[in-house]
């Protein structure tokens, strides 16, 4: 059987212990909460820290409580699967509970955490194979080797952002709060991500991602929609998250703002600005969605490194984002 | 109730209580050992099965307090201090739970191997939910994979230990 | 001759005989075992599609840590395969690798942590060939070769036979309808990771428990490759934790785990790997193929020619048996009165093909069924009643000498026409939504035997004694399709006892009768005979001593109830105990024997070996399918199936085969795919359970069974298969499904949307709404073999050699060309 390889364990107390050890532990150090990312990579030997710093049982990154200005914060080690039913999120987040709800199965949403979704490792099919697979490619740039093999000419990495939080909580404008033992701050959700398969997040590696503020629900509406070929277990090939707030009732009511954000096309989530001015200021018609799902096609770039092909996975990006934004009403 | 330790030396064996069906019981294993090469090659519990060790099949489900995980994604460290169920533990006095009662009749394991982890799931959700209907059913074990029998006599072995559970125990206020 | 009449036990639900163990975790798997001073194996594999090995160190790993013993291909020279004819693999390879994951080298060592490390630590020079990775490629590189032996170049087998002559059949048709399909490769993903555990015995022996399908057949290769006398090797087949054909070759890690243990005389275990698996393989060969049917108005078939090009993978394995059941059972649902196959089987470097559950029969039968629809399409006639009206008729011959007994398949159509609402959805649901319908039928076990002797294909042998236990003993194997329920129950019935009161003990060379394994649907109908000859032997031990006891005839005693009595005076009798104890006093110790061997077809040409079967079961489903035509997605909601059992044994384990049956066929229909990349070599693209998609709970469907109970007279109380036949027309039923819905066929497995998707596109742009292979690469399937059918005076022989004998006229070909 595939087994982990061998390593220091650390069990920090609270969160100044925590990233304490993280800080003194250096570059072979590695925080792990519900361990359903990291335990895999390890076993496929594509990472090897030496110590594991164990964060799961933490209480302090447990806790949901008001953030500013009528948001809510989230602590970060919550489980996903307190994510989904969470009450306060069912009620006023229901973009969130669901996009947790699509993650994987239910066991794994047992275990699994909402800051390790948004810290998950970008994904390849040339990369999130064992030892010996990918010894009988040569390798990886992202692990070991020195070509990316989904653009073999290419100078970066294309692994595939495939978090179904993360384009979420984009659209939502969320936060998150890094914390290290030089202090905390909180950046927005879209300013945590990398457009680059192996430098896919700006947090730095002795940083702890301790909580997501999501912002007050004043009005605004959001919907996740995923594409994947199970309906359980898999990741998305395509996740699109929106956002909107939108003026006056009636069945095309008029987009004051809205954010599009699409999952797994990219390194990291990417932000369908084209569709989203062609939306702003005007009606919600039929033709206004049919035409934002061919302006957000434009400008998604899948790679041939996930389930499906990458040509079906571009092409349902014009009928996910018309459907996502019919979900709105 | 024993806490995790802190703190594990890298390829060191030690000792550590493992509550595991009621019984706790001192058991060598290294850190990096999970829960489910700690049950099945330290304690002998073998009916805890594996398929991919990677978390994508089911087949390793066990119950931590309470909850179903997969034991090949859970370091035997973090079950310290808590309470572990496994297949073995389900019949009780010698006689079959009702759920695994409900498999035999129906013929809900055809080759039996992700049956544990069926019965583990579908034990977890009879305790949230005594009377699922179908899609809550199907949603519940959609982290369990099976290759025998498409599923469907396993919803109806669910659905009829569910049913005589209900009948044993009467819903409080009932 | 009519079959047995059930008693009291076949026929019904009862309990599945493994059933507690199974839900307790009792069930001990092959590596659920371990013994003390047990030493762990780990296989290095070849990280090259095609290389030459140049040289191996091994010093560095010898050295390290807990390292007992290091083996190379010089250590297991002796080659081995399945089939006689295929003997091409070794258990680590001595000079070449053929595909990524072909072993290397085995280490055995204290921890399978420490086998890894000094397997990692094994240096092998190797000089790269060129890489083939397609039926096309290996036409096109007859050089260099991948084996030494083959038809031609790099194709392994060619097959050519004609069953009359079919360009008069084409002639006289009204339409000609011609296809090309291809079906994508997959595999049998069974949950439980093949292991092994050997040791080697304090008086020499060898004994090996392992997840296989066959232990008769790895006990043969055993003794052939470690020189063995076949009696000092002992198999223990231990459960399978799912099978479906993955487990039935003899695999390089069983020889090399008993070798080791021969060495180190210390127990010696494997696990492989989920992707050690999928290096295992043996799954369903992708097929190109190419159908060409002429038609009369009505539907009537004139003439069939079929074409298949199966990519072959790395080794024999059951490949040549698989090229020919791709062109086999074409004949056994409607009548084919003229019939050509022409089919062959190329080496490529991939992991080989082989066996899975409907065994080279799931790709013609969705190419042949998917034609079915297409020929109505064309006539404007209802494909459910096209089909019904051109049956091959029950107790006949076909084309290609198969001999159909019972025969349910009219029966089959008119259920599933009834269940489904056939008449009111068919082409009336609206856009989006679609019904589609297929039939399929398969063998109930193989004719002859994998290698050639006049041995039995199934024993049993029961002990009874005066504690009233049966022990029935058997080489099958019980890989979860029930087969050990099977066996209690043939033998309960007979007895008048309960299943739960019969001890089985199967798939142990050293303690059960031969059976040849499971494999090819064969264990019902073949182990069930042998049980019920045994049975009813020792049911005429215990009558005569009862009925002397009693002082009436022996033909007046019945069994039942765990009682034996006087038919005529049933308050007249005893327990089932005081009657065993009244035959082991009458005869001595009790034990009785019973074996199998199917009746000898008909057919006598070369390849007639492939096809013919005691009894064939019959299949007609029906799916209904929802189209997003925006993206192609497809989503079957619910399944109608009936299926020609001849008589369920055990109505719950029946049900269950069908229903799995129709679970891994939506798999297949409709995401499941072996595959490779070429630009690293020709790699493995996801071996694992992630992204090889096996359909969770979210995609099963609902499944309405039907059983269809014809008897046959050769199956046990007329019982045939149930593990592979019902697979079978669930891909072309989802195919025909599609079409009803959005207009568009795709003719290749799987139906993924990006493939109905583009078919859509192209239906938009003006063009054929289709997604399938333009056609076959050119290729030589070798001399044709002629024989001709029943109808026109054909005697089973090759006319040629027909001719030869009758006079020595060569050349000539009736039906003149």
């Amino acid at each position: 059987m595939l087994r982990l390889p061998p390593f220091e364990y650390l069990r920090p107390a609270g969160l100044e212990e925590a990233i304490r050890m993280r800080a003194d532990a250096g570059p072979a150090g590695q925080f792990v909460a519900g361990g359903t990312d990291l335990w895999p990579n390890m076993k496929r030997r594509q990472e090897t820290p030496a110590v594991v710093i164990d964060i799961a049982a933490l209480p302090v990154l447990r806790g949901v409580a008001a953030g500013p200005g009528g948001g809510l914060r989230l602590g970060a080690g919550l489980r996903l699967s307190e994510v989904e039913s969470q009450r306060d999120l069912l009620a006023a987040y229901g973009a969130v509970a669901h996009g947790a709800s699509t993650i994987s199965t239910p066991l794994l949403r047992n275990m699994g955490t909402l800051g390790g979704n948004l810290l998950l490792d970008t994904r390849c099919n040339y990369y999130d194979q064992t030892f010996e697979w990918r010894r009988s490619i040569d390798f990886c740039m992202k692990k070991d080797g020195d070509t990316c093999w989904v653009a073999p000419g290419s100078p970066r990495c294309w692994a595939v952002q495939s978090s179904d939080l993360a384009p979420v909580m984009v659209a939502l404008g969320a936060e998150v709060t890094l914390r290290s033992t030089a202090g905390e701050r909180s950046i927005p959700v879209a300013a945590l991500y990398a457009d680059d398969g192996m430098k896919f997040t700006t947090k730095r590696p002795e940083e702890l991602l301790t909580a997501v503020t999501l912002p007050a629900p004043d009005g605004w509406r959001a919907v996740y929609r995923k594409v994947r070929r199970r309906g359980s277990f898999d990741f998305p090939v395509l996740g699109t998250a929106v956002w909107a707030r939108l003026a006056g009732g009636g069945p095309e009511p008029l987009v004051e703002d809205v954010r599009i954000v699409l999952g797994a096309v990219g390194s990291a989530p990417l932000r369908a600005r084209a569709a989203e001015d062609l939306l702003r200021g005007k009606p919600l018609t039929e033709e206004a969605m049919r035409a934002a799902g061919a302006a957000a096609w434009k400008p998604a770039k899948p790679m041939d490194n996930t389930d499906l092909t990458l040509g079906w996975r571009k092409d349902v990006v014009r009928p996910e984002v018309a459907r996502a934004l019919a979900e709105l009403l | 109730m024993t806490s995790p330790p802190t703190r594990a030396a890298r390829g060191r064996t030690v000792l550590h209580p493992l509550t595991v069906n009621g019984e706790t019981k001192d058991v060598p294993f290294l850190p990096h050992e999970t829960l489910l090469e700690v049950l099945r090659e330290r304690m002998g519990l073998t009916g805890t099965k594996h398929g991919c060790e990677l978390g994508e099949c089911g087949a390793c489900t066990v119950l931590v307090d309470g909850k179903p995980v997969l034991s090949c994604l859970l370091l035997a460290l973090n079950a310290v201090g808590t309470k572990v169920e496994t297949v073995e533990g389900l019949a009780e006095g010698g006689k079959l739970h009702p759920l695994q009662q409900a498999f035999v009749e129906l013929g809900a394991a055809q080759c039996g191997y992700c049956t544990p982890g069926f019965l583990m799931t579908a034990k977890a959700l009879l305790a949230d939910r005594p009377r699922p209907d179908r899609p809550c059913l199907k949603d519940a074990l959609a982290g369990n994979l099976c290759r025998c029998t498409g599923y469907l006599k396993i919803y109806e072995a669910v659905e009829l230990a569910a049913e005589r559970m209900a009948r044993e125990k009467p819903p409080r206020g009932a | 001759m009519a079959p047995r009449k059930p008693g009291k036990v076949v026929g019904t639900a009862y309990l599945k005989v493994d059933g507690p163990d199974k839900v307790t975790g009792r069930t001990l798997f092959a590596d659920d075992l371990a013994l003390p001073r047990m030493l762990w194996c780990k296989l290095l594999r070849s990280p090259h599609a095609h290389a030459r090995i140049l040289a191996i160190d091994t010093a560095a790993a010898a050295a390290m840590p807990g390292v007992k013993a290091v083996l190379t291909g010089r250590d297991l020279p002796t080659p081995f395969g399945i089939l006689p004819v295929s003997q091409d693999e070794h258990a680590l390879c001595p000079d070449r690798v053929r595909f990524i994951g072909d072993p290397v080298a085995a280490v055995a060592a204290e921890t399978e942590e420490q086998a890894l490390e000094a397997a990692h630590a094994i240096r092998v020079d190797y000089e790269r060939l060129p890489e083939i990775d397609s039926v096309q490629s290996a036409l096109r590189t007859p050089e260099p070769l991948i084996h030494d032996y083959g038809d031609a170049g790099n194709v392994h087998k060619r097959i050519h036979l004609e069953f009359g002559d079919t360009e008069k059949g084409f002639a006289e048709a009204d339409e000609i309808v011609e296809q090309n399909y291809f079906f994508e490769g997959n595999t049998h993903l069974p949950l439980e990771q093949h292991a092994s555990l050997a040791v080697k015995t304090p008086d020499g022996k060898l004994c090996i428990w392992s997840s296989t399908q066959t232990p008769h057949y790895l006990h043969r290769a055993l003794t052939k490759v470690l020189g063995m006398p076949a009696a000092h090797v002992r198999v223990v087949a231990c459960p399978n934790g799912g099978g479906f054909g993955g487990k039935s070759d003899p695999f390089n890690h069983e020889i090399v785990v008993a070798k080791l243990a021969l060495l180190t005389g210390r127990p010696v275990k494997i696990g492989l790997t989920r992707e050690e698996v999928f290096y295992c393989h043996r799954g369903r060969h992708p097929t190109l193929m190419s159908v060409k049917a002429g038609v009369r108005r009505d539907g009537a078939l004139t003439a069939l020619h079929f074409r298949t090009q199966l990519d072959g993978g790395a080794y024999g394995s059951y490949g040549v048996a698989s090229t020919y059941y791709t062109g086999a059972l074409q004949t056994v649902t409607y009548r084919v009165p003229r019939y050509r196959f022409e089919g062959l089987r190329a080496f490529t470097n991939k992991p080989p093909c082989g066996p899975k559950r409907g065994h080279g029969t799931p790709q013609p039968r969705f190419a042949l069924e998917v034609h079915m629809d297409r020929i109505a399409e064309r006539l404007g006639l209802d494909p459910l009643e096209m089909r019904l009206r051109h049956l091959q008729p029950a107790n006949s011959l076909t084309a290609n000498f198969l001999q159909v007994g019972s025969m349910g398949l009219g029966k089959c159509l008119e259920e599933v026409r009834e269940r489904s609402g056939w008449r009111e959805k068919h082409g009336k649901l609206p856009r989006g939504r679609g019904v589609g319908l297929a039939c399929s039928s398969y063998i109930s076990g193989a004719g002859l035997p994998i290698y050639w002797n006049a041995l039995p294909h199934s024993g049993v042998q029961l002990r009874l004694d005066r504690s009233g236990g049966v022990t029935a003993f058997c080489g099958a194997t019980d890989i979860g399709q029930g087969s050990d329920t099977v066996l209690a129950g043939c033998v309960a019935d007979v007895l008048g006892i309960d299943p739960l009161d019969v001890r089985v003990v199967t798939g142990d060379t050293d303690l059960t009768p031969v059976d040849l394994g499971s494999y090819s649907s064969r264990v019902t109908l073949m182990m069930g005979n042998a049980a019920v000859e045994a049975a009813e032997r020792a049911r005429a031990l215990v009558a005569g001593a009862v009925a002397e006891k009693l002082g009436v005839p022996a033909e007046r005693i019945a069994l039942e109830d765990r009682r034996v009595f006087d038919l005529e005076d049933p308050a007249k009798g005893m327990t089932f105990q005081e009657a065993c104890i009244a035959a082991e006093a009458k005869h001595g110790t009790l034990g009785t024997v019973g074996s199998y061997t199917p009746p000898r077809s008909p057919a006598r040409f070369r390849g007639a070996g492939v096809g013919p079967s005691p009894a064939y079961s019959y299949q007609a489903c029906v799916a209904e399918v929802e189209v997003d035509p925006e993206t192609g997605e497809v989503k079957v909601p619910r399944i109608w199936i009936a299926h020609d059992v001849g008589r369920a044994i055990n109505r719950t384990t029946t049900i269950g085969q069908v229903e799995g049956g129709v679970y891994m066929g939506l798999g297949e229909a409709l995401m499941e795919e072996m595959a490779y990349r070429g630009n690293r070599g020709v790699v493995h693209k996801f071996p694992s359970m992630l992204e090889y998609k096996s359909p969770t709970t979210r995609e099963m469907c609902e499944v309405e069974t039907i059983l269809v109970e014809d008897p046959d007279p050769n199956g046990p109380f007329g019982g045939k298969e149930a593990g592979q036949g019902p697979l079978l027309p669930v891909m072309p039923a989802v195919a025909n499904a599609v079409f009803d819905a959005v207009g568009v066929r795709v003719d290749e497995i799987p139906v993924s949307a990006p493939k109905v998707l583009k078919a859509l596109q192209r239906l938009a742009a003006g063009q054929e709404g289709r997604y399938g292979p333009a056609g076959l690469p050119a290729a030589d399937y070798g001399e044709v073999t002629r024989v001709l059918p029943p109808w026109e005076g054909g005697d089973g022989r090759d006319m040629k050699k027909q001719e030869v004998g009758a006079g020595g006229v060569r050349g000539h070909i009736p039906g003149g060309k």
